[in-house]
């Protein structure tokens, strides 16, 4: 009991730490650039506070739970030797992460809007839903089969960049033929579909199938796939935003 | 009273992130790989931990960070305040006035990325695989340069009104050539850390700075020009990353040199 007390106090201690730097831009630039009092003090002291108690139980979560779980299905994987479950698995985990990203659904309804005012789509509720709805469901599919392809590329050993590059290749090519107004939430989309519960699982799962099957190097090998999820959705929306 | 409220409705949000993914990694664990999970009890307290530390991080942001980033990023993007030494407002803007937005965009793309915790997440893991050559402070500092150069370049694009597509192919060009000439071992690492930087913490206080400075400037509308920071977010961590690892190398390789020249 005394020894877990310790490690969180640690872990504490360090949120603090990278707190540190957020507290100390808001008051330099209140204080002495706006020369603006501090509003309502003591509630931002409390939510500070807050955000320190949530790094810490969230980092400590992390190491205790999505870390492992991660990586030992990584290992349980690779013994198995089932390409297809594994493939399976890895969409499943890019897509069902993705759909439900809060993030993710206030960018679409954004979207809506914006297609609304620019005349693609009619200015009503159902029409402006759909659009959202499709644009979610066009993210997710496209972060879940970045995860396929990245776990694809961990097994065949095929390098990043090349990928990467044909990625960008393609983001190239569709921001010349899509529609403008589609283009900065596109871009946008790559950014936000990577949530704080996706990205360490993600990150295990691709290190650990790295250091489990031989000849790879969990180094080279093992990091990607986030890059990859970030990739795909600007190409897969702006054919969406193509689509209408 | 509302702030159990506002609790209970965070925990709900954040368990609607959770399920689907407690779902999927049970369901194949249970159902294809059919083995019980190693420490099942540790990882459950782990994935609770997670729930906690999300609810209470999100309500801690909502309740502090984002009303005070949101109200800053708009006093500073304010007409009022960027002329305050003028008489009147010019109709012409000049980029230069806006000083004290670019430094802004650099000071909180900076810190808000040191507190990510997905950043964190991938530094730890970094750290742990390459046996400490790269450090969790290390990566994070590189990529909150690249964070803070990537968002105040966003800020002047939308002052000054050009288009974004012109920078994110320039990015993408300099990210290609950089990837022919850095170490290996770091290319993965710096794409995926990209990724990483826009996410709990940096996307509203980012997008309230882009929204507050398209619905200022003349000419600029917020629908066509708010978008698009996350973008110079996400890109300029890569190249930044790939340069710290460039000049950790060629630092590496020139005191090799000098070594052996001394030795001779």
């Amino acid at each position: 009991m005394k020894a877990q007390f310790s490690i969180f106090l640690g872990y504490f201690l360090n949120s603090a730490r990278d707190l540190a730097s957020i507290i100390a831009v808001i008051a330099f630039f209140q204080l002495v650039v706006l020369q603006q009092p501090i509003p309502n003090l003591g509630e931002i002291l409390g939510g500070v506070l807050l955000v320190m108690l949530g790094l810490t139980f969230f980092i400590r979560g992390l190491e205790m739970g999505l870390f492992p779980i991660g990586e030992s299905m990584a290992y349980a994987f690779a013994r198995k030797g089932s390409v297809f479950w594994l493939l399976l698995f890895a969409f499943c985990l890019g897509f069902g992460t993705t759909v439900a990203e809060p993030a993710l659904i206030a960018v679409a309804q954004e979207a809506a809007s914006v297609a609304a005012i620019g005349g693609v789509i009619e200015h009503t509720d159902t029409a402006m839903n759909s659009y959202a709805t499709g644009l979610r469901y066009t993210v997710a599919i496209s972060v879940g089969f970045a995860i396929l392809i990245g776990v694809l590329r961990i097994l065949k050993g095929w390098p990043i960049h090349y990928l990467i590059i044909s990625g960008y290749t393609g983001v190239v090519l569709m921001t010349m033929i899509a529609p403008a107004e589609i283009i900065g939430i596109a871009y946008d989309s790559g950014g936000v579909t990577t949530s704080t519960i996706t990205v360490p699982l993600v990150t295990a799962l691709g290190v650990g199938l790295a250091s489990s099957i031989k000849g790879r190097n969990p180094m080279v090998d093992g990091f990607g796939l986030i890059a990859l999820a970030s990739l795909t959705p600007m190409i897969f929306v702006m054919a969406y935003g193509m689509t209408f | 009273m509302d702030f159990l409220l506002t609790l209970a409705n965070g925990l709900l949000t954040t368990l609607k992130d959770v399920v689907p993914i407690a779902v999927i990694i049970f369901g194949f664990q249970l159902l294809v790989i059919r083995k019980p999970i190693p420490n099942l009890k540790k990882v459950l307290f782990g994935f609770f931990y997670v729930l906690i530390g999300l609810v209470l991080f999100l309500q801690g942001l909502e309740q502090a960070l984002f009303p005070i980033g949101k109200l800053m990023a708009a006093q500073l993007t304010d007409p009022a305040f960027i002329y305050a030494g003028f008489a009147t407002i010019p109709d012409v803007i000049h980029w230069g006035d806006y000083m004290w937005v670019y430094i802004f965009a650099a000071a909180i793309g900076f810190s808000t990325t040191i507190a990510e915790p997905s950043l964190l997440a991938v530094a730890i893991k970094a750290e742990e695989v390459s046996g400490g050559a790269i450090s969790v402070w290390g990566l994070r500092i590189a990529v909150a340069i690249g964070v803070a150069v990537g968002i105040s370049l966003g800020t002047f694009r939308i002052i000054t009104g050009t288009p974004l597509h012109y920078y994110i192919m320039t990015g993408y060009v300099i990210v290609i050539i950089q990837t022919f000439y850095a170490p290996k071992l770091i290319i993965a690492l710096a794409y995926d850390s990209g990724g990483v930087t826009t996410s709990t913490v940096t996307v509203p206080l980012v997008a309230a700075l882009g929204l507050g400075l398209a619905s200022t400037v003349p000419g600029r509308s917020p629908l066509l020009d708010g978008f698009g920071l996350i973008a110079f977010a996400s890109l300029f961590p890569i190249v930044c990353v790939m340069a710290y690892a460039q000049l950790s190398e060629w630092r590496e390789s020139s005191r090799k040199n000098k070594d052996s020249e001394e030795e001779q």
